[in-house]
């Protein structure tokens, strides 16, 4: 029983990972009714723009000042040069650009700081927390707990953030409606370039999260595979969706990953194990059926 | 009169130019290159084209290239990505009909991609550690050469090496086997239940999805069954997550043996001190210190003609790969010329048969100032791999440091295995094998 809660609090944990980046996908989508295929590769920008600038001799924290302003100014730039034509198109030519845009990043990105994985030190060390291994035998990571430490508090100020300011009501008037959005003097231009800012940023801290506890290289842009599931379980347009979906999601399947293989192992022979690349996609495909809005989505009602 | 003669003159000399130039242009070696400097993996490639061409290079500038034929080479980006590979070789071949070195692709997709129309185009394939390891058997795959060692026979040695960390005993013991979930993790798990059968000790397999940046479940997993080692088949990001992982579970990192994918600079570097005291094997050595590395940063950058930009990457694990890759193809070259004729450059064909023919030796690696950077190599019809050696490493948290000679595989156990599976494909793709007892 005790190796069944470490599994699972160790998958908990991994969930937060998840949802750090499931969150980024949340905030464009949010704002602009578009999935953003390009998170994963800001992802990797934001993490090598961390490194890039401590390899330029910045200290860690300056770095991160810096990556946050480049991040911003690739916002910026996304809006002016990208979204800003496609207004009002329809949401299908804003994905096909966010794919060109994804692409522009994984090739310019180590264009620039290089393309040698890198380690990252955020001073937190991923060794397991003594007293827990000592008086209860599991292995409870010091870094995991501080990753759900950074994606609560960012969770609870993006929440904040949409629901009780101008802006928060704004970017979700843009998201039912850029026409609308626009006629009642919104400005979409300014929401957009917003959006993409808060979007780099949250882009950032998952960067640094995942940047430290497995390097910064080009798999970064992998991360964003673990998220499509979350958001299909937690929801496109919930910020809470995210954390509960990637919660599930890295519970289930590291759960999925020590249980199921054996069994089949028992039924079938073979080698069963290495799902916990798939079995989150079934499991959103099963939910899907259910519940296609997702745990925390929005149900879309069109009236005929 | 010597006005009448000036036109005649200056027409003789700008044919004789010509001839020349064309005598010139037919005595290059060209070598067909299918890299990859771009993309997930472009970090890997650089280092090991780099040291390719540096070496190519450092033979024309020390020995005007091989007996008086200069090498030359073409490179194809191919991000490590089959289609392109494909791609990039059918644009490569017309160029190497005339004279062709062996094709390295670091790539096992891409060689599996290229295996049937290498051999359709008579080129050859040099597969240094990856690829189709029943290539081995030269009487089925003539152009394949997985040279040095395979998976197999690697996979061999580490067992070899534990067993002697263990006192020359394995029975009762347990090793956990976790690998990336792919056709090259598989590819050696024949070799390990062949040796816990032989050898009388536990195999527990744990397979890890691609690209395996998540390995909580496995590490836990690893941690309950207490093995007394872990090999370790990784790949790109598996590494660094791995020895994070170890590192949260507690597992000692000395306990892990790592393939030569695992074992590069770019594996440990990223995981920072979780790395420290971590093991692979490696059939090359690292480091400034082999003679013939030193040598090429001095004689090639030296001259301005190194291919880095970065030169903190010569005598890196994957760098002075690249440039013992590039020693084993130049040695082909002079051997195959050695039957074809001096100073003539070869095609695939010829080629083909002077890798199938290659023999060298410590004392041909010490006059190349390659003491110990890769081992001796003995090629036949029958043995394209030619030694089935490795070195174990272990990562000090600033350098590679060997801690093994030379270790062999069981080739008794292992290569059976290579000419059971080559002959199951010779049936499939209705091959004749050659009769190698008369090859020479």
């Amino acid at each position: 029983m005790n190796f069944f809660f470490e599994v699972l609090i160790g998958g908990l944990l991994s969930g937060v990972m998840y949802a750090l980046v499931a969150l980024g996908f949340v905030m464009i989508y949010k704002a602009s009714g578009v999935f953003n295929f390009a998170q994963g590769a800001m992802v990797y920008l934001a993490a090598l723009s961390v490194v890039g600038c401590m390899e330029k001799g910045a200290p860690l924290w300056l770095a991160v000042i810096l990556a946050f302003a480049i991040m911003t100014l690739f916002g910026i730039a996304t809006e002016k040069f990208v979204l800003r034509k496609l207004v009002n198109q329809p949401p299908i030519a804003l994905f096909m650009a966010t794919i060109g845009l994804a692409f522009f990043i994984e090739g310019l990105a180590p264009m620039i700081f290089g393309s040698e994985p890198r380690a990252l030190d955020v001073g937190i060390v991923d060794e397991p927390i003594e007293y827990i291994l000592e008086n209860f035998n599991m292995v409870i990571s010091r870094f995991d707990l501080v990753a759900a430490l950074v994606a609560s508090v960012l969770v609870a100020t993006l929440a904040l953030f949409f629901q009780y300011t101008r802006i928060g009501r704004a970017l979700r008037a843009v998201a039912d409606d850029h026409q609308a959005a626009l006629s009642i003097g919104i400005p979409l231009q300014n929401i957009w370039a917003i959006v993409w800012g808060v979007a780099g940023f949250v882009a950032l801290v998952a960067g640094m999260m995942w940047g430290a506890r497995n390097g910064v290289q080009f798999a970064l842009t992998f991360t964003a595979l673990k998220a499509l599931p979350v958001l299909i379980l937690g929801g496109f347009t919930s910020v809470p969706g995210a954390i509960v979906g990637g919660l599930i999601i890295g519970a289930s399947e590291k759960l999925a990953e020590i249980y199921i293989p054996p069994v089949m192992q028992n039924l079938f022979g073979g080698n069963f194990g290495g799902i916990e690349g798939w079995f989150p996609y079934v499991l959103a495909l099963l939910f899907l059926l259910v519940r296609p809005e997702g745990l925390f989505g929005e149900k879309h009602i069109d009236r005929v | 009169m010597i006005k009448t003669c000036k036109p005649v003159l200056a027409a003789a000399t700008l044919a004789i130019a010509m001839l020349s130039q064309n005598a010139l242009a037919a005595e290059e070696q060209f070598f067909p290159m299918t890299s990859y400097r771009v993309g997930p993996y472009g970090a890997n490639g650089q280092s090991f084209y780099g040291g390719f061409i540096d070496y190519l290079n450092y033979v024309n500038l020390t020995e005007k290239g091989v007996n008086g034929v200069t090498l030359t080479y073409e490179e194809c980006e191919t991000e490590y990505n089959n289609a392109k590979g494909v791609e990039c070789y059918e644009r490569l071949k017309g160029k190497a009909a005339k004279s062709a070195g062996p094709i390295h692709t670091m790539s096992t997709g891409i060689s599996y991609a290229l295996i049937d129309k290498s051999a359709q185009d008579k080129l050859p394939l040099a597969m240094m550690g990856y690829g189709r390891t029943d290539a081995v058997d030269g009487s089925v795959f003539p152009y394949a050469f997985p040279l040095v060692t395979t998976y197999q026979m690697q996979a061999s040695a580490i067992v070899k090496f534990i067993k002697e960390k263990m006192g020359g005993n394995l029975a009762g013991k347990k090793i956990v086997y976790l690998y990336h979930d792919s056709a090259y993790g598989k590819e050696a798990i024949i070799a390990l239940e062949a040796e816990a059968s032989l050898n009388k000790f536990q195999l527990v397999q744990i397979p890890v999805a691609h690209p395996g940046n998540e390995q909580g479940a496995q590490w836990l997993k690893i941690r309950q069954e207490k093995p007394d080692f872990v090999v370790f088949w990784g790949w790109g990001v598996m590494n660094q997550t791995a020895l994070k992982a170890a590192q949260k579970v507690g597992f000692p990192r000395d306990k892990m043996i790592g393939s030569w994918w695992t074992g590069s600079e770019e594996d440990v570097v990223p995981a920072g001190e979780s790395a420290k005291g971590y093991m692979a094997a490696t059939w090359n050595v690292a480091g400034k210190n082999v003679p013939l590395i030193a040598d090429i940063e001095k004689t090639v950058y030296g001259a301005g003609k190194g291919n880095l930009s970065d030169k903190a990457k010569i005598g890196t694990i994957l760098y002075n790969r690249g440039v013992s890759a590039a020693v084993l193809s130049v040695e082909a070259i002079r051997k195959g010329q050695e039957k074809y004729g001096k100073g003539k450059a070869l095609n695939g064909e010829q080629t083909r048969w002077a890798l199938e023919n290659l023999n060298i030796t410590e004392d041909r690696l010490k006059q190349i100032g390659a003491t110990d950077l890769l081992p001796e190599i003995k090629t036949s019809c029958d043995n394209h791999e030619g030694s089935g050696k490795v070195k174990i490493q272990q990562w000090d948290g600033d350098k590679w440091v060997p801690v093994s000679g030379w270790i062999e595989g069981n080739k008794a156990l292992i290569h059976p295995l290579f000419q059971a599976s080559a002959k199951q494909y010779a049936k499939e793709k209705g091959i004749t094998p050659r009769d190698c007892s008369k090859e020479k």
